[in-house]
């Protein structure tokens, strides 16, 4: 316990320092993305990760938190403070009415309904032309004002994104390992064994789909806040693939292994400039060498590697 | 305690249980035996609420349970355990009993995701009520270890520990000998026996004659689908038709 | 609304739900046989029409030669999907594999993007593109295509299931994989065949279709996904059932697309998707399944 709570100390000063150390408001910028994709990760993992359900249709719930603060904002002229949690208590009670009969389906034919979920929603973004401006998007959405602060700068939306994040972080890893966290992952061992232990397997996979929806869905408002603007092309299938990507790249069950997971998939285009095309190839190869190669992701893949190493090596030192 | 009437249950074109009625008494041992494909799993999983029945009821403490989903009958007192061992293989063996006191605990969601002082006390009890049981069990020594990494024998009594967590007033154990050698088997044994001290009805699925005879006070015996005799250990063992059934006429 | 509309409507609803048929069926022979859902059975789909175009257009090959070289090709990628990814899968758990066949749908896709380019690109149709009137619509000469090819290869299907000792292997996996390797058939050969039998069927699809929507790097998305969705109407069967949940599919769409608003099109299929799922995942022909522990 105590180890856990130095390391998220530890990292969250490093959150902290960054700016202080590195300055560049490009730098800002995709780090504000970094910090987004990972309450995004965070969010898809503790459904995936811990209680073992699949997804493929979080950009959805993205999206919807994304456009229904981005509406209530612009048109209906509601502070941000108020549509951010507003939207998200829509997008929570959605998700759980729907999650009572999807979450019924298991495996391939859960998989293909949070997809179809998910394409259905994208399909509602770019056809209400009137709310939400269809493809061409939604713009001049009003940044986020605290305090007489306008949180409209690259290094403010930092330091305010990563609020969020580190405060998504903390509810998770608390959450991971508590009761109800261990109740999610016996049910995903074990969803029998642990219905005879009295545990409501049903309602807790509803419960954490809710969840896991909010936490998308604040990601969304945030998003539409900082960028002020949104468009349905950011919340397709594809998205909700590279989320998909992230989680599996980082290690399903870790918090930290969403953080590392976003990390890499939303720097990795970067470095990779000139090959813009070519990071669809590159997350289709990724995952198929992940799972076959490293199921654990990298969190646990790489320790696992450096050991064997290490073993080796001691190993031919002594012959 | 528990009482089974008319429990028939029919397999598309099969009847595996043709109108099967016993009770069990409180703070009994009793022992369900009879040969393979007798429908004594079918049984424990319609007592236990795994299946749907055809007809019958499943009187539990004199309240009708039938068809009540396992996580309800759970907070009824009433536990069991599986014949191939259903643990959390990616948790510690500690976490394991502490999932069994899921019932014994109510912090919720958000209770524990904002760190809530009576969930972190709350928590704290139930990591020391863990333990207990796995001394009782006899495997505290192993408590940190991956319940995937545990030898099957091991496995066993983590399954029976984490049962007891739930703090049952009846367990209904399916083959718990099976896979034990006849050391493993006898610490076993014991080991019902002071569960049964501790006031827990015993209800077993069991083919090692040797522990049924044993440690059972009174015993079923299934055959195709139908209770066949019923009595104590001995009578069991004198019953013309029981021998019959195991060993085929002797003509 | 009149007649003639409903009529043209239904008409080439049916065609795309002949293909979404063809496609649903690829889905359930690979599901029957190995219990995966391929999520890159799309994918051969767009194979096939953009190599039957570089067949005939870069290799310059007539028509008859170019179709099974494209159908050849698309197997081809189809084994090589199953001995790279599938076979050497060390935990083949429900999200493994949904996670490597998504991989290896992308990375087909993207593989595609990189010959072909993003751009959508016209297949000529089989035999030219006068109209045909039946009572008041038109149907082209492509759709006849599609509606004969589409019969005959359910036919080649009924007979290889249930005429020939190898489809006879396969349906026995699809029943019990483990009685079936106890009694000597090779399951894994199975599972080859059952990638090969639908890549070549998804391809043929494509094939067919092509002329009529163009083909791209990315048409085999949206396919993929509607004919998982005539396979789950069908119950996942390789026969009878899941052709006419094409048939219902494609019709539905295209009278939901024509009567009530074409940018929710694509929407309909997954309302439908979702709705069986929730009601009668069994599929509308299906019996319910009752578990055996």
């Amino acid at each position: 316990m105590k180890r856990d709570f130095v390391l998220f100390i530890a990292f969250s000063l490093l959150v902290v320092a960054v700016p202080l150390l590195f300055s560049g408001g490009y730098l800002m910028n995709v780090l504000v993305f970094v910090g987004i994709n990972t309450m995004l990760a965070i969010a898809l993992n503790l459904l995936l990760g811990y209680a073992g359900q699949i997804s493929l249709g979080h950009a959805g719930f993205f999206g919807l938190g994304a456009y229904l603060s981005g509406i209530l904002t612009t048109t209906c002229s509601v502070n941000p403070w108020v549509a951010m949690p507003a939207a998200a208590a829509v997008v929570g009670c959605l998700a759980g009415l729907i999650g009572f009969p999807i979450l019924k389906l298991k495996g391939h034919y859960l998989a293909m309904a949070t997809l179809g979920l998910g394409i259905i929603m994208y399909i509602v973004f770019n056809e209400t032309v009137d709310l939400t401006g269809g493809p061409s998007g939604l713009s001049a959405i009003p940044n986020l004002k605290l305090a007489g602060v306008s949180f409209d700068s690259d290094i403010k939306n930092y330091y305010l994104i990563w609020s969020f994040t580190l405060a998504v972080m903390l509810f998770s890893l608390n959450l991971a390992n508590s009761r109800v966290g261990r109740a999610l992952r016996a049910v995903h061992d074990s969803e029998v064994a642990a219905q005879v232990l009295g545990v409501n397997a049903r309602l807790l996979k509803v419960q954490i789909f809710a969840l896991s929806a909010v936490i998308s869905s604040l990601a969304g408002s945030l998003y539409a806040h900082t960028m002020t603007f949104v468009a349905p092309a950011s919340f397709g299938f594809n998205f909700s693939i590279e989320l998909l990507t992230m989680v599996v790249i980082g290690g399903l069950g870790s918090i930290y292994g969403s953080f590392l997971g976003a990390a890499l998939l939303t720097l990795l285009p970067e470095f990779l400039r000139g090959a813009n095309e070519y990071d669809i190839i590159i997350y289709g190869g990724l995952l198929m060498v992940m799972v076959m190669y490293m199921p654990g992701g990298l969190v646990r893949g790489v320790p696992a590697l450096y050991r064997k190493v290490v073993r080796q090596k001691s190993v031919a030192d002594h012959a | 305690m528990l009482e089974v009437s008319g429990i028939t249950q029919i397999f598309g074109g099969v009847t595996a249980l043709d109108s099967v009625s016993f009770s069990m008494s409180k703070g009994d041992i009793t022992g369900v035996i009879g040969p393979n494909g007798a429908g004594k799993t079918t049984l424990f999983n319609i007592i236990t609420g795994i299946y749907r029945q055809s007809a019958g009821t499943v009187l539990l403490e004199g309240k009708d349970v039938t068809g009540l989903p396992p996580e309800k009958l759970a907070r009824l007192a009433m536990v069991r355990t599986f014949q191939n061992i259903e643990l959390f293989g990616g948790m510690t063996v500690l976490e394991n009993v502490m999932v069994g006191m899921h019932t014994r605990s109510s912090a919720g969601l958000l209770a524990c995701a904002l760190k809530m002082p009576w969930s972190i006390s709350e928590e704290r009890r139930i990591s020391v009520g863990a333990l207990k049981w796995l001394e009782f069990a006899g495997i505290a020594d192993l408590a940190d270890h991956t319940a995937g990494s545990l030898p099957f024998g091991k496995g066993r009594l983590l399954e029976i520990a984490r049962a007891l967590a739930v703090e049952p007033r009846i367990i209904l154990m399916d083959e718990p000998a099976a896979g034990l050698n006849s050391q493993e088997t006898f610490a076993l044994a014991q080991l019902i026996k002071r569960i049964r001290d501790l006031g827990i009805t015993v209800v077993l699925v069991e083919h090692d004659m040797e522990l049924v005879m044993d440690i059972c006070d009174r015993i079923v015996v299934l055959n195709l689908g139908r209770k066949l005799a019923e009595g104590t250990p001995r009578e069991i063992q004198e019953s013309p038709e029981v021998i019959a059934a195991y060993l085929g006429d002797d003509d | 609304m009149q007649f003639d509309q409903i009529l043209q409507y239904t008409l080439s609803g049916l065609s795309t739900g002949a293909i979404y048929a063809l496609i649903g069926i690829g889905f359930s022979i690979i599901y029957n046989a190995t219990g995966i859902i391929n999520f890159a059975q799309g994918e051969f789909v767009m194979l096939g029409g953009l190599l039957t175009l570089s067949c005939l257009e870069l290799l310059k090959l007539p028509l008859w030669a170019a179709v099974p070289c494209a159908v050849a090709v698309s197997t081809l990628v189809g084994i090589l999907f199953e001995r790279l990814a599938i076979r050497p899968l060390r935990q083949p758990t429900p999200i493994n594999l949904v996670i490597i066949t998504i991989g290896g749908s992308i990375l087909i896709r993207g593989l595609a993007m990189l010959v072909w380019g993003k751009d959508t690109h016209a297949v000529p149709p089989f035999s030219g593109d006068t109209p045909i009137a039946i009572g008041g619509a038109t149907i082209l000469p492509q759709h006849l295509w599609i509606f004969a090819i589409t019969l005959i290869i359910i036919f080649i299907n009924k007979v290889y299931f249930y005429r020939t000792i190898s489809g006879k292997a396969m349906r026995a996996c699809s029943y019990n994989r483990r009685a079936a390797g106890l009694v000597g058939i090779d399951v894994k050969r199975m599972v080859l065949f059952s990638f090969i039998i639908s890549s070549a069927m998804g391809a043929v699809a494509g094939i067919i279709v092509a002329p009529l929507t163009m083909t791209a790097y990315d048409v085999g998305v949206m396919l993929g996904l509607k004919g998982f969705c005539a396979a789950i109407i069908g119950g996942m069967s390789s026969g009878a059932s899941t052709v006419i949940g094409g048939l219902i599919l494609g019709v539905l769409e295209s009278l939901g697309a024509g009567l009530i608003s074409s940018g929710y099109k694509d929407a309909i299929a997954f309302i439908i998707l979702l709705l069986i799922l929730f009601i009668r995942p069994q599929g509308l022909f299906g019996k319910a399944d009752s578990e055996r522990v």
